[in-house]
């Protein structure tokens, strides 16, 4: 990469870095630390999705089964089988790793529609044992008493605290993903969204990288997972069912695809308005469609993309309107 | 340098070839003709193995790679283009021939995530070869442009750049001068002729007659899923068998 545009690289996510390590200070802690800290939980997963299904064009409807996974593994080696916090979210993260892997070599070989509905079956599946496996996971009334994380004696325990936390591996994972996008990885699965046989041809390998990319992106889901369960410290499979593959799916579209800090963006957005219009609350799931069918049809790229072009139509449509008037 | 021994074909009920066999030499410019139908990029489909033959080998640089897929034959040496060119077209010009050393380069996952040192010594390399490929292709101008936005004659010169950005022994081009005009046509002429000066071998397919006559030193004529002839383009062009084929029988 040109030493210009890795400066420029730099500079964004320290910028960013900074932005995020400073908004406790200014924002004085108590509830709305407490909404970052699920900003940056979906940050992470909206990300996780954006790589597979910005870079590489493969979509997943079924995203909350890795999320889920992650949480109740960590709460479930926690809470009942007291597992050090760590550790267990180290299981978690290799074990879904592992099944990502083997869910994802045969269902990759689906196209479009149809790797849709079979991510969507998988998600099904594992929302209905969540609720199904009751004497592990307690089953629709949940799984709690999940212990916090800890370091050297210093316990997570306190919004703030988990706020830096969470956010610690939020900033590293859109870190990661904006290097594996602008790397040669990155652009082998961008190559692999325009055209999978111009790919092919020139020697990538295209069912491999596909498996992978959907490997990384259950592996950055079961971190968001673990993370959320030992946060909240109580589970519950509401929490993982398919509205929240569809809300991540929306995340995504609005922040735009294959744009990382959008997903961010996205995440912010989706995770903040509820909090504003309460009166959704019931309506969720309506105004998500919504928002993706105005996105996907005014602004395809997405807001990261979409704004600049949005902010030059209105300026060029009110700059001749005020030359008018002068 | 490639052979193909009997390749046969069917579709369905439909043969699209019949016990097809020639060769390639290295070093070579070989042309592969005939008529609509005659089964030219079926063979192309064979031989880079986008489809399995029905019976028939193909032999390459002393291999049976009869059945390899084509992320292998890359790996191999042997790329190809298509008739109706297929771009990258979200990605700009210069990334869509640095996807093209994608075989000339390994920095993997983590190094790519973590910017290992060897990752960003490898992006810079990668950087410069696919630059000096542009150059060659005479459209190193365009290399910040969107693929998708190039003219279509362009497009197949980023095409060709972006095979030859893999290092090819051979390259296969599928009817490279269809749809351009006929300036866009000797650009390409002496772009093919540059590409065998380095030492690549090359095989087309192409309906420009002109084009093949000029630049082929083998061409290998199919009608109707058979070979019909294999000679220079002078024993070609007096072939009674060609020539009824082409212009039907008096």
């Amino acid at each position: 990469m040109r030493d210009g545009s890795m400066k420029r690289e730099l500079i964004k996510i320290l910028m960013f870095a900074a932005l995020i390590f400073a908004a406790p200070v200014f924002l004085g802690g108590g509830y709305i630390v407490n909404v970052l800290i699920f900003v940056g939980i979906y940050t992470i997963l909206a990300v996780a999705l954006n790589l597979l299904l910005g870079l590489a064009g493969q979509i997943s409807l079924g995203q909350a089964a890795f999320f889920g996974l992650g949480a109740y593994i960590s709460g479930v080696l926690t809470a009942t089988h007291a597992v050090n916090p760590w550790v267990a979210m180290s299981i978690a993260v290799i074990a879904v790793g592992i099944a990502a892997f083997a869910i994802g070599f045969p269902i990759l070989k689906l196209k479009g529609h149809y790797l849709a509905m079979a991510t969507l079956g998988m998600g099904i599946i594992v929302y209905i044992v969540f609720n199904e496996t009751v004497e592990v996971t307690g089953g629709p009334s949940g799984l709690s008493g999940i212990p916090n994380l800890s370091i050297f004696g210093f316990v997570f325990n306190s919004d703030t605290a988990n706020y830096y936390l969470v956010w610690a591996f939020t900033v590293m994972t859109i870190l990661l993903s904006v290097n594996l996008s602008a790397s040669r990885i990155g652009r082998a699965l961008r190559a692999i969204h325009d055209s999978e046989v111009a790919a092919r041809i020139l020697g990538v390998n295209v069912r491999l990288l596909k498996v992978q990319i959907f490997t990384i992106s259950g592996i950055l889901s079961a971190v968001a997972g673990s993370l959320y369960a030992h946060t909240v410290q109580f589970v519950s499979p509401a929490s993982f069912g398919f509205n929240v593959s569809i809300e991540l799916l929306t995340m995504v579209i609005i922040g735009g695809l294959g744009s990382i800090y959008g997903s961010f963006l996205g995440a912010a957005i989706l995770t903040l308005l509820p909090e504003l219009f309460r009166t959704f609350q019931d309506y969720d799931i309506v105004v998500y469609g919504m928002v993706l069918i105005v996105m996907t049809m005014f602004m395809p790229g997405g807001l990261v993309r979409g704004m600049p072009l949005l902010a030059r139509f209105v300026l060029a449509k009110v700059r001749p309107a005020l030359v008018k008037k002068a | 340098m490639l052979e193909v021994k009997g390749i046969t074909k069917i579709f369905g009920g439909l043969t699209a070839l019949q016990d097809v066999s020639f060769s390639v030499a290295a070093g070579d410019i070989t042309g592969i003709i005939g008529p609509n139908g005659a089964g030219k990029t079926t063979l192309f489909n064979i031989v880079t193995g986008i489809y399995a033959p029905t019976s028939g080998r193909v032999h390459y640089d002393g291999k049976d790679i009869t059945g390899f897929p084509p992320e292998k034959l890359a790996r191999l040496g042997l790329v190809r283009t298509f008739q109706g060119i297929e771009l990258f077209g979200e990605m700009t010009v210069l990334e869509n021939v640095m996807v093209g050393l994608h075989t000339k380069s390994q920095s993997g996952i983590i190094a790519s995530a973590l910017k290992l040192p060897s990752h960003l010594r490898e992006e810079q390399h990668i950087r410069e070869r696919a630059l000096s490929w542009l150059e060659f292709a005479g459209i190193a101008g365009l290399s910040d442009m969107k693929a998708g936005n190039l003219p279509f004659g362009k497009g197949r010169l980023l095409e060709i750049a972006r095979a030859m950005a893999a290092e090819p022994k051979i390259v296969l081009l599928d009817e490279p001068a269809a749809g351009l005009n006929s300036r866009e046509t000797l650009d390409l002429s002496h772009l093919i002729k540059r590409i065998k000066d380095s030492g690549i071998t090359v095989a087309l397919v192409e309906h420009d007659m002109e084009l093949v006559m000029d630049i082929c030193s083998t061409i290998v004529v199919l009608n109707l899923g058979t070979k019909l002839a294999q000679g220079t383009p002078r024993q070609i062009q007096e072939d009674e068998k060609v020539i009824t084929a082409y212009l039907g029988e008096g």
